[in-house]
């Protein structure tokens, strides 16, 4: 199993609050879920903070007195709140660079070259090793588990959106492109329509069949 | 092979429009109504009658599990619950139901949950499909919009309610009493079982956790016909399936084929081939990394389907196969599995939280070829004291991997710790560094 490691000394804010912005979605959130079962919002309201620690500081994480601040909100305990927190991969419980670099390292990845598309977020960032950020406070380089594309393999995954069928050149160059503030339109970097084969689709070519299908 | 005229999921690379206007024009919320009117039995009957099988990888009927819901409502409500925790290494299907046709998911949960007396349904998608999730609440929005769903969904008198809830990034999640913990607001860790979620599931109500796809199915199938899905692919094994292929393969890709096809034929047809040819093939892992490879002479014949792939020793589990070929250090290949399973043990069964670090630790020295030759019969015996001990099957899935390879490529493991031995000076027993031995972690 896995856990996540805790903000450096120093790091933790003194005071968290949502924002308006926030306060507007933990409104939609909390309407998924029964009333008494407030608890079930802890996963999105994490998110929530997570997105707004993103704009307010550039560095998308949760501090442990935000967790408070959701343990109160949903009437938890702050330890159920910290467990969540920190048994899930995809809270960061420390600061992390203005762009989060995942890659993915599992076999379908790795066959079709993800140890480039490492060596190359490693290159372009001058990160040494999995975990670290950038001096620069841009990148923080992270290994992650199957992305589940693994037809688009190797993937990376910048903040929210994939970058897939990736090499190293392809793989410095969208980074390059992160750098000057620029946002590559995600999915396949080769030329090819999400995942049907390279070269065109080998099915879904009859037209007719496109259109409503008979009834039972 | 499956024809286009028979497929179900006809925008399945996105080459059209995926909102409610597109959905219509392909067919999507044609005659909900009518088909919510049969009633709470002749659906479930069409269902049973299809013949569909679980699509997550159990493969158990849909129909049945369905008709496992209580007839009487005692007060608690029911719950639909979708699996779209997608995270098994290969598998990578799901996604293009998400993205690609989400009104065929709404309106098939729609009629899922009316036939299992449910009025709200939850679907748990992986964090990481942050897109994926957006274009289906998007669709869901237009659905409560045309009052496809909400109160009263498509005029039919049953009201429904339709929820996203987004994981984090746990691929233990995809256990489905795992995956109601977290819903629930919990660490993900599997609920010992029984009470069975029909019984005692979210919130402590009647349950059914479904897959994304054999949710998303339904809609077509009772449409057309139980009939017309039991006719494609074989006896026990009905019907078309989403598919895909990952690898050193000339054109990876997702696709939807009839079950029962020679898995050769799908390399051929769907993949372009395997890399540098069919000679070249070592292996295929056939359905997400917890089914057991398979060498090459098999997938020369084997059949894609539950009970073919089972024959052989190994599963159809999620329909998506990894194939690699002569390149591949296929120690390596496997060593990464046990990595995944270390790093996503949920921590609570001993067998487990232990044995996946064991079996990493002692795969990592494999690869290198830093063992004695006992070792892998060690390490055989590691698994077998995973495996069947655990709560749930994610210590099953990391010793069924490490078993297939040992019983496929014991060979080459041998051949690497004498080729290890040869270049360290070895016939000694491998001395491991204090400083090299990790604590348990």
């Amino acid at each position: 199993m896995s856990t996540q490691p805790t903000a450096p000394t120093g790091a933790e804010p003194t005071h968290f609050a949502f924002d308006a912005e926030s306060e507007q979605q933990i409104a939609v959130i909390l309407a998924k879920y029964p009333p008494e079962r407030k608890a079930s919002g802890v996963l999105p309201l994490l998110y929530v903070v997570q997105k707004q620690m993103g704009r307010q500081t550039g560095s998308a994480w949760i501090p442990r007195i935000a967790m408070d601040v959701v343990a109160e909100r949903l009437e938890m305990a702050p330890i159920r709140v910290y467990e969540v927190a920190t048994f899930y991969l995809m809270f960061n419980t420390k600061p992390i660079g203005r762009y989060h670099l995942q890659v993915c390292t599992t076999t379908s990845c790795w066959l079709r070259g993800s140890d480039d598309v490492t060596a190359a977020c490693k290159k372009a960032t001058g990160i040494r090793a999995f975990g670290e950020t950038s001096t620069d406070g841009l990148f923080t380089l992270t290994e992650v588990e199957c992305l589940g594309a693994c037809a688009n393999a190797p993937i990376l995954q910048v903040d929210d959106d994939y970058y897939e069928d990736l090499d190293g050149p392809r793989t410095l160059e969208l980074i390059e492109a992160l750098k000057r503030g620029e946002r590559p339109t995600p999915g396949p970097t080769i030329d090819r329509l999400n995942s049907a084969p390279a070269g065109g689709r080998r099915v879904l070519v009859d037209e007719t069949a496109a259109k409503p299908q008979g009834q039972g | 092979m499956l024809q286009d005229k028979d497929r179900i999921f006809t925008n399945l690379y996105g080459q059209g429009d995926w909102t409610l206007a597109g959905a219509r024009a392909r067919g999507d919320w044609d005659g909900t109504a009518e088909i919510l009117a049969r009633g709470r039995d002749a659906i479930i009957g069409e269902m049973k009658a299809s013949g569909l099988r679980g699509r997550g990888g159990a493969g158990f009927p849909t129909g049945v599990k369905w008709s496992f819901m209580p007839r009487k409502n005692d007060g608690r409500p029911h719950y639909l619950v979708i699996n779209g925790d997608e995270s098994e290494p290969g598998t990578c299907k799901d996604r293009e139901i998400l993205r690609h046709d989400p009104h065929k998911l709404v309106e098939s949960a729609l009629i899922a949950s009316f036939a299992m007396g449910a009025h709200a349904a939850y679907i748990y998608i992986r964090g990481e499909f942050y897109n994926e999730a957006m274009h289906l609440q998007h669709a869901i929005d237009e659905a409560y919009e045309a009052g496809l769903i909400g109160p009263n969904a498509c005029g039919s008198g049953w009201d429904f309610d339709f929820y996203i809830h987004r994981g984090a990034g746990a691929y233990i999640c995809g256990e489905e009493t795992a995956l109601l913990e977290s819903l629930e607001g919990k660490k993900g860790q599997p609920r010992m079982k029984p009470p069975f979620p029909a019984a005692m599931g979210l919130y402590g109500c009647p349950t059914t956790v479904n897959n994304v796809e054999s949710i998303a199915v339904s809609a077509t199938i009772l449409r057309r016909g139980g009939a017309w899905f039991a006719g494609l692919g074989r006896p026990n094994n009905a019907g078309s399936k989403l598919m895909a292929i990952s690898g050193h393969v000339n054109t990876p890709c997702v696709f939807e084929e009839e079950l029962g096809v020679p898995m050769r034929e799908i390399i051929e047809k769907h993949g372009g081939g395997v890399r540098g040819g069919w000679d070249n093939l070592l292996a295929v892992i056939p359905g997400g990394c917890s089914v057991p490879m398979l060498p090459r002479d098999v997938c020369e014949s084997v059949l894609m389907d539950y009970d073919s792939l089972r024959a052989e020793g190994s599963g159809l589990g999620t329909g998506c196969m990894i194939v690699m070929d002569k390149s591949t250090d296929i120690i390596a290949a496997i060593a990464r599995f046990s990595k995944f399973f270390k790093h996503e043990s949920c921590g609570q069964c001993t067998p487990c939280r232990e044995g996946t670090g064991w079996m990493m630790r002692i795969m990592e020295r494999m690869v290198e070829g830093r063992a004695e030759i006992e070792e892998i019969d060690m390490l055989e015996q590691v698994t077998r004291q995973v495996e069947g001990h655990t709560i749930c099957a994610l210590g099953d899935a990391a010793a069924w991997p490490i078993q297939g390879l040992i019983r496929r490529f014991r060979p080459v493991m041998e051949e690497r710790i004498h080729a290890y031995k040869a270049a360290h000076g070895g016939g000694r027993p491998v001395q491991v560094p204090t400083g090299l031995v990790e604590a348990a972690e």
